[in-house]
């Protein structure tokens, strides 16, 4: 899949650019959270996913659930460049009567498997999901990318410790760490390091990366089952804001939303000026 | 009523390939016939009763038909977001059962009564909430709850309690069971309050006062044709729940009764007050302090008619 890396680090920087695109025109926060967790969503979407746009609803499909809502702009445009519904629809996000709402409606567009928005939520329902493909004897694989700091919420780790128990190794979270929740350093308001054992020490097949590199996510997520008999989580160190210096590791992109002359001078950034 | 769920569910597991029992750590020994029938289909979540909601939302937008069962106020009052967003928000046909509900727990303290649930979980949207009275209505309500376009909340009580229907009723959720006809009072009983709501029936009898008794096993939806017919026809009518007069069947009859152009009969509302009970007590002790006994219960509906 390294082959394929180049061309989709494009398509990651042309989607951090959308992203910065509709905040702007409608408003809305959360950009630094959309943007650490884009390349995550690439490495899914175009590598991994055993999904097709004009089935979205087809038995079989493997799951991805974005569990931190609050990034769903990432979403919306990695489905729209997908093919799942047109990209006009992200023109509109946010605005009254709208399909894209701030935080996904249950059934809001084809593709989005989940309404998301308080943390906690993604876990739990995809280990159903998983045990549901068991039950009915289907392969697909279930996905579910958290924000660090939902790692705060005490049904992620229900959720942790009932999968091993029932050796979900079709399942895998993918938790992207950009080390900053809503209002403070996320490894300073709760004790969350170490992440990786702590999944570990949990019963996952725990891994720690870059999540930046399209190619080692892409491979990881390949990996699902790995034959390790347990679920695999994957710690994606990420910096919250990528992709723009200005906004990259500056916790007040959680709730800021950009100029005009800020979205030109992004655009120049990620070399699409 | 909880033996009678644990077969109940046997059977629909063994006839619907969809059934998945869910279960928070209880019930020990309960579902060994179910986990010999379906091995693949009973989980034992542990402790963890809001992933043990989330999981069964997940699977049923996967297809299948969960129901979740553990005591009440953890099944309810702990979970409300998860059944709040996964189940309710989404639609889904999650069967949610609370055991030991109302003051079924009594002796184990407040952290096991339920007496609040119904007022809380009523306030979701598209949520049924359902109290049958026995043994033969849970059998019912279960039948119904999986025919149910939606997500249901069926409180039962424990084990052992009166079996008031000779066989099973023909239970359809929203629509209230006749149990005896009258002609001044009528007693709308919700759960495991029917026994003492026929006894009500029978003392005030005595009195030459007649009295309807009604199962309203259904708090939400309300049946609406039944409480018209009721406050036009009866003096006072009368609502017995083994919950808080706040929210619960009462509170529902009241908000209904308060949107009528004409009001018609007084409504008499018993239930447990508006608080939690301190003292070490047995469910029949904690009923007599909170009047919800027959001989209670007469009295002042005897007081009511003047």
């Amino acid at each position: 899949m390294t082959s394929a890396a180049p061309n989709l680090e494009l398509t990651a920087r042309q989607l951090r650019y959308r992203l910065i695109q509709m905040s702007h025109a409608a408003g809305t926060p959360h950009l630094g959270s959309a943007l650490s967790c884009v390349d995550i969503l690439v490495a899914a979407y175009w590598n991994v996913l055993k999904i097709e746009a004009t089935r979205p609803a087809d038995p079989c499909r493997d799951r991805f659930i974005l569990s931190k809502g609050h990034a769903a702009t990432a979403l919306y445009a990695t489905l729209a460049e997908r093919g799942f519904f047109p990209k006009d629809w992200l023109e509109t996000f946010a605005t009254h009567g709208a399909p894209l709402a701030e935080q996904p409606a249950p059934n809001c567009a084809p593709g989005v498997e989940l309404a998301t928005g308080s943390l906690g939520h993604g876990l739990p329902v995809g280990v159903g999901m998983a045990l549901a493909a068991r039950i009915q004897k289907q392969d697909y694989r279930v996905f579910v990318c958290l924000s660090d700091g939902e790692c705060n919420e005490g049904t992620v780790w229900e959720a942790a410790m009932f999968a091993p128990a029932q050796k979900l190794e079709k399942l895998c979270i993918i938790v992207d760490y950009n080390k900053w929740q809503a209002t403070g350093r996320s490894n300073e308001v709760m004790a969350l390091p170490s992440l990786r054992e702590k999944w570990a020490a949990f019963g996952w097949d725990a891994h720690e990366i870059d999540g930046h590199d399209i190619a080692a996510l892409t491979r990881l997520l390949q990996s699902v089952p790995n034959g390790s008999g347990k679920p695999v989580a994957i710690i994606a160190n990420t910096i919250k804001g990528k992709g723009v210096s200005f906004m990259q590791d500056d916790n007040n992109w959680h709730y800021r939303v950009p100029k005009a002359e800020e979205v030109a001078a992004a655009k120049k950034e990620l070399g699409l000026a | 009523m909880r033996n009678a769920f644990a077969k109940q569910v046997t059977e629909l597991a063994q006839c619907d390939a969809r059934v998945v029992l869910l279960s928070g750590d209880i019930g020990n020994r309960l579902f060994d016939d179910l986990k010999a029938k379906c091995p693949d289909r009973f989980f034992n979540c542990g402790v963890a009763e809001a992933n043990m909601i989330g999981m069964a939302a997940g699977m049923a937008m996967s297809g299948l038909r969960p129901i979740c069962y553990t005591i009440t106020p953890f099944i309810t009052y702990r979970c409300m977001e998860q059944i709040r967003i996964d189940v309710c928000y989404h639609h889904q046909p999650v069967i949610i059962v609370g055991t030991g509900a109302g003051l079924s727990y009594a002796s184990l303290g407040a952290t096991h009564h339920s007496c609040e649930e119904m007022g809380m979980l009523r306030l979701l949207p598209g949520l049924a909430v359902v109290a049958p009275a026995d043994a033969m209505e849970v059998r019912g309500a279960l039948k119904a709850a999986l025919q149910y376009p939606g997500p249901v909340y069926i409180r039962i009580g424990k084990k052992g309690e009166p079996v008031i229907h000779s066989t099973e009723p023909d239970f359809q959720i929203g629509k209230a069971l006749s149990l005896r006809a009258g002609k001044d009072v009528c007693l709308l009983s919700t759960g495991n309050m029917l026994p003492a709501a026929l006894e009500t029936a029978d003392l005030l009898a005595k009195e030459n006062v007649s009295a309807a008794v009604i199962s309203f096993h259904t708090v939400k939806p309300l049946d609406e044709t039944l409480l018209t017919d009721a406050f036009q026809r009866y003096k006072l009518v009368v609502t017995l729940e083994e919950h808080s007069v706040l929210g619960g069947l009462g509170g529902s009859v009241a908000e209904w009764r308060a949107d009528q152009t004409v009001a018609g009969a007084r409504l008499l509302r018993c239930g447990t007050p508006d608080e939690f009970l301190h003292e070490t007590a047995e469910q029949e002790d904690a009923r007599e302090k909170f009047g919800l006994t027959a001989p209670a219960l007469a009295g002042r509906i005897r007081a009511v008619l003047g």
